[in-house]
């Protein structure tokens, strides 16, 4: 994409997100579709979140253990595993998952709605559909996404456990506790917080994608596919600034 | 080089005999992308209980003025006047009171996929607060399926519904408004000619039970022939030429006779 082309796009997503909080948090508050949503972006994937998360905490587990042998240092393995998963690896794994399937599936639903005129048809009928579809998707997506990358850290700490065990033995409580020794306050809380940007980042632009498509079916396929690619970047550069920021505040 | 318009030729509605109240007024109003000028000072009155087809070909920019009417899209200049009120002066809350009087059945029908049926005509039902508890919703659904013979699909999905029931749906869904006007676009595209006349006929039933004035955009001429009490030929943005069906098709005018012949 051209530089200015980029730029440009980059300017309309950042008007889109100040639309959102001009008319996202005024009445008539559509509180019933915000809770649809959250049931849609949030319950509806909590099965691929959960089996990410597990098979993200077994692999680590197993691939850093011989390692981890070489120098003796087996009973590092819940602290290194522990930390690795809470500061980066849930946030991001949990967050890119999130972005291919809610995404893409906003992108595309949107982008369909565009096409077919559902959104104009919305607003012939006493509805701001940018309220209506857009700050509720946005808003669901920007509180799932911390309760999934909980639950995903969970998943992937128990299945570290399981990990560790299927070489050698340990029980819960020690593994738990090893965890919880090497983890501080600010291991936690930025790893928490930037979910919460990640997840409005890929509901912002999933909505600006298929709310903006183009006429035709065509348009539909690459609002979710481009939905996907830009709010993957932006998860990482979302990430990037976190890390810088929590170096700045001594939290690194 | 744009066509001169020949309306001046024809019967002025103005001038009609048993003059009705006019609901709808489309008064110079232009509109352009970029370089392409959509809409070029067309005008138009539409008058209560009649039926006004605007025909031209695809792209002439009939879908664009009834959407400026709706008020999906703002005129470069001119003025629209809906049941007595500017359309540019309304800010959103009068704009929604508005368009709970104003039906609108999209070429697309644009029913919600994700919805049921029944759904699909609650919401404007709901969104325009016109309903009072369920009692009530549950008789303006069945009034409004049972107005367009489907009185058995409420429990359906959209997309087990075939073309002609969806446009029919569309249609309910506008009509359980109760609305004083019907915009109407392009209703018969993409149907089979026998489900086009149904859709037809249903569009005189609606006008004669309802007695609601409807602005049809159409270039199917068998659904001109039927359902247009006055045809507005819209040529180059322009209104062209303008009077009853049989006028029109008795119009020597090349440009009026390549839609008749």
């Amino acid at each position: 994409m051209p530089n200015t082309a980029l730029l440009a796009e980059t300017g309309e997503i950042t008007s889109f997100a100040g639309r959102f909080f001009r008319e996202g948090f005024r009445p008539r508050y559509e509180l019933a579709e915000l809770l649809h949503q959250c049931y849609v972006v949030g319950y509806q994937s909590l099965p691929m979140v959960g089996i990410t998360g597990f098979i993200m905490g077994m692999v680590l587990t197993l691939q850093s253990r011989p390692t981890m042998a070489q120098f003796g240092a087996e009973s590092w393995i819940p602290v290194m595993v522990g930390l690795t998963i809470i500061r980066e690896m849930g946030p991001i794994i949990t967050a890119l998952i999130f972005a291919g399937k809610i995404g893409s599936s906003i992108g595309a639903e949107l982008g369909s709605m565009r096409v077919t005129e559902q959104i104009d048809a919305m607003e012939v009928s006493g509805t701001n559909p940018f309220k209506y579809l857009v700050a509720t998707r946005v808003l669901a997506t920007t509180l799932m996404l911390p309760l999934l990358t909980i639950l995903a850290d969970a998943i992937a700490l128990y299945a570290s456990f399981l990990g560790v065990n299927m070489k050698g033995t340990t029980t819960l409580a020690l593994f738990t506790n090893n965890i919880l020794s090497g983890l501080t306050f600010g291991d936690v809380l930025p790893a928490f917080v930037k979910t919460f940007f990640f997840g409005f980042a890929i509901g912002l632009i999933g909505c600006y994608k298929g709310y903006f498509s183009d006429k035709g079916t065509e348009g539909v396929g690459q609002a979710a596919n481009s939905a996907v690619v830009v709010a993957s970047l932006v998860i990482f550069l979302l990430d990037l600034v976190a890390v810088q920021i929590t170096g700045l505040l001594g939290l690194n | 080089m744009q066509p001169e318009s020949i309306v001046q030729e024809m019967p002025s509605p103005a001038a009609a005999p048993a003059m009705a109240e006019t609901v709808l007024t489309v008064d110079n109003v232009s509109k352009s992308f970029g370089d392409n000028h959509v809409l070029r000072n067309f005008s138009l009155a539409l008058r209560r209980g009649e039926n006004v087809v605007v025909l031209g070909k695809s792209g002439s920019g009939k879908s664009v003025l009834i959407k400026c009417i709706i008020g999906l899209l703002l005129p470069d200049a001119g003025r629209i006047t809906v049941l007595g009120q500017d359309v540019a002066t309304l800010d959103h809350a009068a704009m929604d009171r508005l368009r709970a009087k104003v039906g609108f059945l999209f070429q697309s029908n644009a029913l919600y996929d994700s919805m049921t049926v029944r759904d699909n005509l609650l919401f404007p039902l709901r969104r325009h607060w016109l309903a009072h508890g369920p009692a009530e919703e549950e008789a303006l659904v069945h009034q409004a399926l049972d107005d367009v013979g489907l009185a058995h699909t409420a429990e359906l999905l959209p997309a087990e519904l075939s073309g002609g029931m969806r446009k029919r749906i569309a249609l309910a869904r506008t009509l359980i408004l109760r609305p004083d006007i019907i915009l109407y676009d392009e209703p018969t595209t993409g149907l089979d000619p026998v489900t086009a006349r149904e859709i037809d006929h249903l569009i005189r039933e609606v006008q004669q039970k309802y007695r609601t004035s409807a602005l049809i955009i159409s270039h199917d001429m068998n659904c001109v022939r039927l359902v247009a009490d006055r045809v507005v030929l819209l040529v180059d943005g322009r209104c062209y030429a303008e009077g009853t069906y049989e006028e029109l098709a008795g119009n020597a005018d090349p440009k009026v006779h390549e839609f008749f012949a």
